[in-house]
């Protein structure tokens, strides 16, 4: 693992960093105000390291929710991670012994820092990847720590910061329209999920969302295959 | 049984549970076995429609019909845009756009 690429993954892990401290540190908050400690939310953010997940958690664990309602709570809030797997088989096929902890690590975040940008020049392609992705989640356990440690919110406001992960998914959607000439990928997943956020409310669009945009981008297939055959 | 044993219990379900949704197509498309071509052409396609997915998802709960009628996320967002197409730096979209949204929650609405 060489210098240049440690330093790359450094600098491409920088935009997620403010953004998982204080939500990180948010999350300590909240399990340590559900009664649960440091130990606590070290154990979950190392261990389950799924930023929506742990916040629903923290008030599973709060009321002493089910074990049931524990694993159909996890599969509806985190099925979208079968999504990113899915579009990482390709680029993680040859990450070799990186690649269980890579898979493991496969946050919202983390997906979009490594899916878009390419690996930058002089750094070893599967040694970046693996250590944006440790970086970050180091970044979500220190937060989480921080957060329980204090116990409090940090003396000055960060109202406002969570929008750093929102920025980093319009940065990484305009940046990957500017690059690509076919946009009916993108409008497909924006308008579907747009469309299914009016019609099932902020709680529960995201299931129907994922399979709107499968089947939409499977009765496409034929079509989209022909214009990439016709611009090669 | 006791409330800690049973929280965590709780935990272990969440990770397991997140762990095996990340690994699934893993296991079942990446052996040695050639993967199929149509999750190849899923694995080409997906990823703009889920950053789409990702952008509403993370703006899912503005309300259009009470102050302040999603205005702040409407410039910052406009302002990720901009910066981004003109300077193609995400690290300086992020930032720009993260200041300024936190100017407008804190200070003008």
């Amino acid at each position: 693992m060489n210098r240049n690429t440690v330093k790359a993954a450094l600098i491409r892990s920088i935009p997620v960093m403010a953004g998982y401290i204080v939500l990180g540190t948010g999350f300590g908050i909240l399990l340590r105000g559900a009664g649960y400690g440091l130990p606590w939310a070290f154990a979950m953010s190392l261990f389950i390291y799924a930023g929506s997940l742990q916040y629903v958690g923290a008030s599973m664990l709060a009321s002493g929710a089910s074990l049931l309602t524990g694993i159909l709570t996890s599969i509806m809030v985190n099925a979208r991670h079968l999504f990113y797997s899915i579009s990482m088989i390709g680029r993680y096929r040859d990450a070799g012994r990186f690649k269980p902890y890579m898979i493991f690590g496969l946050t919202d975040e983390v997906y979009t820092l490594l899916v878009g940008g390419e690996v930058p020049e002089g750094a070893e392609p599967q040694a970046y990847r693996f250590l944006v992705t440790l970086f970050c989640h180091s970044y979500w356990v220190t937060g989480s720590v921080l957060g329980s440690a204090l116990g409090t919110v940090l003396p000055f406001s960060t109202e406002g910061i969570e929008f750093s992960m929102t920025a980093l998914f319009i940065a990484a959607f305009t940046g990957q329209w500017l690059e690509s000439r076919d946009h009916i990928p993108a409008l497909t997943g924006l308008l579907c999920t747009l469309v299914c956020r009016i019609l099932f409310g902020p709680g529960r669009f995201l299931i129907p969302a994922m399979l709107l945009i499968t089947a939409v981008l499977t009765l496409l297939r034929h079509r989209m295959e022909d214009t990439a055959e016709e611009s090669q | 049984m006791p409330m800690r044993i049973h929280a965590a219990l709780l935990v272990a379900i969440m990770s397991a549970v997140t762990i095996l949704l990340r690994f699934l197509p893993f296991l079942i498309w990446s052996g040695r076995r050639k993967t199929p071509k149509y999750i190849l052409y899923l694995g080409r396609v997906l990823p703009p429609a889920i950053i789409g997915m990702l952008v509403i998802y993370c703006l899912k709960d503005i309300t259009f019909s009470a102050a302040p009628f999603g205005l702040p996320e409407l410039i910052a967002g406009v302002c990720v845009v901009l910066l981004q197409a003109l300077r193609r730096n995400s690290l300086l979209s992020i930032l720009g756009g993260t200041i300024l949204y936190m100017f407008l929650v804190q200070v003008i609405f």
